[in-house]
């Protein structure tokens, strides 16, 4: 892509240089610290899974054993690895024993520490290598079934019943889209487990099941050998099960997973570190199964004021890249987040629109960007909202992005129907087509609108990571530096799960996962 | 026909002409085309036109229908009940509270019964609010709760009374069934009963609530769809002022 906005380079490396001593600050909060649920996701990865008769979760009932007797700190490995090694029992027959009390972990003999360790490692490799499978399948149907044409169409099915949203998202493939995502039912994030089995009930959305996640897998393969188009499939690894529901999503080959490293913090009033560390493990999973991440800058925008807050977004998704390159993650990996979200009614909005989009094209070159509809502006004209879909379809097409999360005509009235869906295909496939090499016929005025804007942008973007980096990403989110939103260091859901690593915690598949993903030893 | 009688306009003065759109779980060929004419004629509808038909795939097909309806109404014969309150903005509303109550405004929220349908309720009261204008969330000088869906009249009703919450907001979507009517009923009586009624202003809200079926109920005030969060806020603020110069015997 020629550079086409003349951005001033020099300004973009020191907001990277900022970006490096802010993450260096956050992993030095974080790299001393485990959460329960990381150790249930290890209990995921070595096997365990199911419900007890109360219906909750096994690995939360043997995580939850562990910490209650202030031992988790050693790791979940050490103690259900010394499990497995005393007991020759698989391990899920292991953890139904424990959860009806027939075994105590506490009471087995104890196999030393590097044992154990050698023991649970070579679990961890044959589990790995499990999940390198499915990114072979993946990349197997891929290279048979192409993937769509950028920017991709990515639409939404939310029925709360997985068997119904089947049938949406088959006929969404059919008519053109390349993204399916399962919406989760309203407050998933706040769960502090994963529900299990498949759901037919759920409030704004469908639960985030790994039998749901399956049953959906199913259905687009299915779409994918009769359309010959691979259909990539999303759902949302966030909230306090985040790294839990990224295991889940590794194992099924989703291909596509929202996974912000502040979006809980902000928008879910979700404990900094508990948030923090949890990324960071579900990013390292999301990295090593060839899971493109998607982030949620666009939600300052719907919060906050779009024109004003335009800095905070570019800030955010710097961060954003920074942590998750540093987790494993590629580039071509990183979905970093924006919206279409500027007041229409203000004058040459459009233009404010496209300055954005093509300065985060630019400073993102390889990075597929998620662009997200007006939603902020809509307000039931569904005449008026779906010219608005247009606008932004155009501005996209212009300038190059790559995940186009489709608006729909009847934002703000309902969640989707079958046919709003279909228009909205019909609108983005429209202008995609018609449009389709617009972007290399243009230039932009080297003193116009547009480049003066993006230049202001970057410029008090600058300003921003500069504080930032100063004060640390913690402190600044506290005083409410993005969607004005303020959250206390110490405060938010979730903190009593951070636990303290003893010096000899061991986290198996972080082992495995940072030495393939050639991550630097975070310790 | 009398200038008080209108139908739908299309160009002609009542010439009733409607458009509509809509999805049969069908899939696309003649006989779905007639399907829709026919259900269109069910529906009272003349002249059916069905102008577009396009297939959704998985046996589903949409139509664009065009027809007269010969139905009308006599605005003689209604009457609306208005909210008389001045509308402000976020702003004006936040220097209002400062000013002139002098404390925080509490509001709680929820969806109640078995009414999962939070989008109004999001609308009026999540930061993002709706249509560009912020929802209660956003305004400092107001603590908000919002409990969500299905949540029990007793519920709301205890929370209300531990936030020392000025208003309530009830959102519901009432159905042809009128379980939510009665519901909504129930709660006021709740609130009767245990002698709280006058403690709140009591708010209901969703897409086929007029003012005028809220009063019917019980409540205060009402709003239907298209409500912006700032006017629900203005109402509230500027009704918390005037009943506290009552409880004062005036300024």
């Amino acid at each position: 892509m020629n550079n086409k906005l003349d951005l001033d380079q020099k300004l973009i490396s020191l907001c990277r240089n900022y970006t490096k001593s802010i993450a260096d600050k956050v992993e030095k909060k974080i790299v001393n610290n485990t959460t329960t649920s990381v150790e249930r996701t290890v209990l995921r990865f070595l096997g365990v899974d199911g419900v007890d008769e109360h219906g909750i979760p096994l690995p939360n009932v043997i995580v939850d054993k562990v910490r209650n007797e202030q031992k988790l700190n050693k790791g979940i490995s050490y103690w259900f690895g010394n499990g497995l090694i005393q007991t020759g029992l698989p391990a899920q027959r292991l953890a139904e024993e424990i959860s009806e009390g027939k075994i105590d972990l506490f009471s087995l003999p104890k196999e030393k520490n590097k044992d154990i360790i050698e023991f649970i490692l070579e679990i961890s490799e044959k589990k790995s290598e499990q999940i390198k499978q499915q990114v072979k399948k993946r990349e197997m149907m891929q290279s048979k079934y192409p993937l769509g044409l950028k920017p991709w169409l990515y639409v939404i099915v939310a029925t709360g019943n997985i068997n119904e949203d089947v049938k949406q998202a088959k006929a969404a493939a059919r008519e053109g889209a390349d993204i399916i995502a399962v919406i989760r039912s309203t407050a998933q994030s706040l769960l502090d487990y994963v529900p299990y089995g498949p759901t037919t009930e759920g409030f704004g959305g469908t639960y985030a099941t790994q039998a749901n996640f399956k049953i959906m897998r199913d259905a687009l393969d299915q779409v994918i050998e009769e359309e010959k188009r691979y259909i990539q499939l999303v759902n949302y690894c966030s909230g306090l099960a985040m790294p839990e529901i990224a295991q889940m999503g590794a194992e099924e080959r989703l291909d596509m997973m929202l996974n912000d490293a502040m979006y809980g913090i902000l928008f879910r009033d979700i404990n900094m570190k508990r948030t923090f560390v949890d990324q960071h493990f579900s990013r390292m999973i999301n990295a090593y199964a060839g899971i493109i991440i998607n982030t949620g800058e666009d939600n300052y925008l719907t919060t906050a004021d779009s024109l004003e807050e335009s800095h905070t977004v570019l800030a955010s998704q710097f961060i954003n890249q920074e942590l998750g390159l540093r987790t494993g993650l590629k580039n071509e990996q990183l979905g970093l987040g924006h919206a279409f979200e500027i007041n229409p009614e203000i004058k040459d909005s459009f233009l404010l629109e496209i300055a954005q989009a093509q300065l985060v094209r630019q400073i993102f070159p390889d990075a597929p960007l998620k662009y997200m509809p007006p939603t902020k502006y809509m307000n039931g004209d569904i005449f008026k909202g779906h010219l608005m879909d247009g606008m932004f379809n155009f501005a996209s097409i212009i300038t190059d992005q790559s995940i186009q999360l489709l608006g729909m005509l009847t934002e703000a009235i309902h969640t989707p129907f079958i046919q709003d869906r279909a228009l909205s295909i019909e609108n983005a496939k429209h202008v995609f087509n018609s449009a389709r090499n617009i972007s290399s016929e243009i230039t932009f005025n080297s003193n116009g609108k547009i480049q003066k804007r993006a230049d202001q942008v970057l410029k008090e973007t600058a300003e921003l990571l500069k504080v930032i980096a100063k004060k640390g990403l913690m402190q600044s989110l506290s005083e409410g530096i993005f969607a004005d939103i303020k959250r206390p260091i110490d405060g938010g859901k979730g903190a009593d799960g951070v636990i303290k690593k003893d010096i000899d915690y061991f986290n198996p598949f972080a082992e495995v996962f940072s030495k393939e993903l050639e991550i630097k030893d975070e310790r | 026909m009398k200038d008080n009688i209108i139908r739908a306009y299309g160009d002609t003065y009542n010439d009733g002409k409607i458009q509509l759109s809509f999805t049969f779980p069908v899939k696309q060929g003649l006989k779905a085309a007639e399907a829709c004419k026919r259900y269109c004629f069910k529906l009272g509808l003349e002249d059916v036109e069905v102008v577009h038909m396009k297939d959704l795939k998985e046996g589903f097909t949409f139509f664009v229908v065009y027809a007269v309806s010969k139905e009308s109404v006599n605005l003689d014969k209604i009457t609306v009940a208005k909210i008389d309150t001045e509308i402000m903005d976020y702003y004006k509303i936040n220097d209002y509270i400062k000013e002139k109550i002098n404390r925080k405004i509490n509001v709680v929220g929820a969806c109640t019964g078995t009414d999962a349908h939070t989008v109004g309720l999001d609308a009026i009261l999540n930061m993002k609010g709706y249509d560009g204008e912020y929802g209660l969330e956003r305004y400092h000088e107001i603590n908000t709760v919002n409990m969500g869906s299905q949540v029990a009249n007793e519920k709301l009703i205890e929370t209300a009374v531990k936030i020392k919450a000025d208003a309530i907001l009830v959102s519901q979507v009432v159905t042809q069934k009128n379980i939510h009517i009665k519901n909504l009923t129930e709660f006021v009586e709740i609130l009767e009963a245990e002698g709280l009624r006058d403690q709140f202003i009591l708010i209901l809200g969703g897409p086929r609530i007029s003012h005028e079926l809220a009063l019917e109920l019980g409540f205060d005030a009402g709003f239907g769809s298209g409500t912006k969060p700032n006017e629900v806020a203005s109402y509230i603020v500027q009704k918390v002022y005037k009943d506290s110069i009552l409880v004062k015997g005036g300024e």
